[in-house]
């Protein structure tokens, strides 16, 4: 699963170890012939990204500004309007999208930090075991662990009394969040997406965490500093890396998904995600679903680029 | 992966008056922690016990009594097993190119200092950092503008373009971990370039390889918004699954939910149990 990935992209660094002991390791760079493997061996990986990445990525581009129908087929006419088209029809999934991720990440990091830090300290001869069990879950399917959960929440299921009974469900309906009901509310599709976005957020915060040394809590300690404030002078600045790469490896995803949405979500609520299915694959509207692609993206980047630069980590970017 | 031991009683000693805060803070974040854990499996639970239901109607969301039918006829549904066969298939090739292409790359990012390797590193982070549905959609506009029919064909190429990046990512963390004098000392052995490469260089990196595959097959396995853009009439398992949440949901649909993760786990214990032999 990505998990493992989630992981390893936690672990990389722009002053990227592998280079300089390369360097030192072999003196291959001297030799005219061996100046060219490094370009030989990327080759075949950087054409397969230019080809299926870099280009459809321009396609795109010039696709959302044709216009023309299916059947009469489309037309470079570079109709910059559809960008404020979609923008202005689609505002509302927009906004919806970026909300729903941005809750979705704040909840995954406040499950998450506890869980990482229980492994990467407590667990003891149990850390392999319980990372183990962390991704276990993620190995079945995404769709079917999505059905999972709404069947949990489903109006006559075991959680939904439970809701009902303890009056948290009168709490939830009294604040707007559910509507007698759980399932087809933001909070259904929230949930589904702080659920599996997790070991996205577990696993940087693991390996960020794991690497603080136990000696500065400790010193920390001897200087009489208590425990909340050993936390936030000495733990949560030293696992930053790990915070920032979570919640970009849970927000991107999120803001993107429409899965949870579909299973979860009411219809009249869609984000994002769905409108771009539906315009590309339902009504074949592709400069538009091209254009609210693009915009998505672009938003996405932006938002990215300013909290790593807040962050002051910009390490992973 | 060293094990962290406070020095209990000196500290105890000198401090005794904090030691009750202390236990109880240690033991809330162990609770939250396993609560999250629990939080993980709740739906696992689910998959896993519906597996065993016989519904009455047409889909499996409320418990009826128990059965083993589905478990026993996984490949009554039709289409549901043909799915799996598609997705099998493709997940294995898109495999083994992301593979072929990721570690090859990563050699030259891991191993080699040359001009434009900082755009080589953002031209691999990108694909990563793309929503699903924008790499769907776009590469979706290629095809079309380009006129390939949807189809496996375009299935692969997709799953072979995200799972690229995550095999170059894998394995350069692997080759970033190993120790250089190791070849070094081969090579003093009067080693020459290929057999370091091979006797050493490769053995060493190879378990990087395996889980940069491992990992390939799940990514291109589960995935299915960029499959659902790129797919035309081609049926993958997720595609089917998400098909079936409209029309029909079998108990078949948890039986190889479940499947997948025992074969997983038994996967995770056999290679554990090759580790333990090995170090013996």
């Amino acid at each position: 699963m990505s998990v493992v990935a989630a992981a390893s992209v936690a672990h990389q660094s722009p002053t990227d170890p592998a280079g300089s002991k390369a360097g030192k390791s072999t003196s291959m760079d001297g030799v005219p012939g061996r100046r060219l493997t490094p370009y030989f061996l990327l080759l075949p990986a950087f054409l397969a990204l230019l080809v299926f990445y870099i280009l459809p990525t321009l396609t795109l581009a010039s696709t959302s500004l044709q216009t023309g129908s299916l059947e009469e087929g489309y037309s470079l006419t570079w109709r910059w309007a559809t960008y404020g088209d979609v923008i202005t029809q689609y505002w509302p999934q927009f906004r919806r999208s970026f909300v729903f991720a941005a809750v979705a990440t704040v909840l995954a990091l406040l499950i998450a930090y506890p869980l990482a830090y229980t492994i990467a300290r407590k667990a003891g001869r149990y850390r392999n075991l319980m990372l183990a069990l962390v991704v276990a879950p993620f190995f079945t399917s995404f769709l079917i662990r999505t059905l999972a959960w709404r069947q949990i929440l489903a109006d006559h299921g075991w959680a939904v009394q439970i809701f009902k009974a303890t009056g948290l469900m009168q709490l939830t309906d009294w604040l707007g969040l559910t509507q007698g009901r759980v399932l087809a509310t933001p909070i259904a599709v929230i949930l589904g997406l702080t659920y599996n976005f997790l070991p996205f957020m577990t696993l940087p915060l693991y390996t960020s965490l794991e690497k603080i040394d136990p000696g500065l809590l400790q010193a920390s300690d001897d200087l009489y500093a208590n425990a909340w404030q050993g936390f936030w002078k000495i733990t949560w600045p030293l696992s930053l890396p790990g915070v920032v790469g979570g919640t970009l490896l849970t927000f991107i995803p999120a803001a993107g998904d429409y899965v949870n949405q579909q299973f979860l979500g009411s219809t009249a609520e869609t984000m994002t995600g769905n409108v771009i299915d539906s315009l590309a694959l339902q009504q074949r509207n592709y400069p538009s679903a091209a254009a609210l692609s693009l915009v998505l993206m672009v938003a996405i980047v932006v938002l990215v680029a300013i909290y790593v630069k807040r962050a002051g980590t910009d390490e992973l970017v | 992966m060293a094990t962290i031991t406070r020095p209990g009683p000196t500290r105890q000693q000198v401090r005794p008056q904090r030691s009750p805060g202390r236990w109880i803070r240690e033991h809330l974040v162990t609770f939250f922690g396993l609560l999250a854990l629990i939080y993980l499996f709740v739906p696992i639970f689910v998959v896993v016990l519906f597996s065993f239901n016989r519904p009455t109607g047409r889909f499996n969301y409320t418990w009826v009594r128990f059965s083993l039918d589905a478990w026993s006829h996984p490949c009554d549904v039709s289409g549901l097993c043909d799915s799996l066969l598609i997705s099998l298939k493709i997940g294995l090739l898109a495999t083994i190119a992301a593979t072929i292409l990721g570690t090859l790359a990563a050699f030259a990012l891991g191993r080699h200092r040359f001009q434009g390797r900082s755009v080589a590193n953002l031209l691999i982070f990108l694909p990563m950092a793309t929503p699903e549905v924008v790499a769907g959609s776009s590469l979706l506009t290629l095809f079309i503008n380009i006129g390939v029919p949807l189809g496996q064909l375009t299935i692969f190429i997709a799953h072979v373009m995200f799972c690229v990046s995550f095999v170059i990512v894998t394995v350069k963390a692997r080759l970033a971990g190993m120790d250089p004098r190791l070849e070094q000392a081969a090579m003093d052995l009067y080693a020459n370039k290929t057999q370091t490469f091979l006797r050493v260089t490769l053995p060493l990196v190879f378990p990087g390889i395996v889980s940069a595959a491992l990992l390939s097959f799940s990514l291109s396995f589960d995935d299915f918004i960029i499959t659902n853009f790129n797919a035309g009439s081609t049926v993958t398992f997720p595609m089917f699954v998400w098909g079936a949440y409209q029309r029909a949901l079998p108990v078949q649909v948890n039986v190889i939910g479940t499947g997948m993760l025992l074969v997983t786990l038994l996967l995770v214990g056999l290679a554990r149990l090759l580790g333990t032999r090995r170090k013996q």
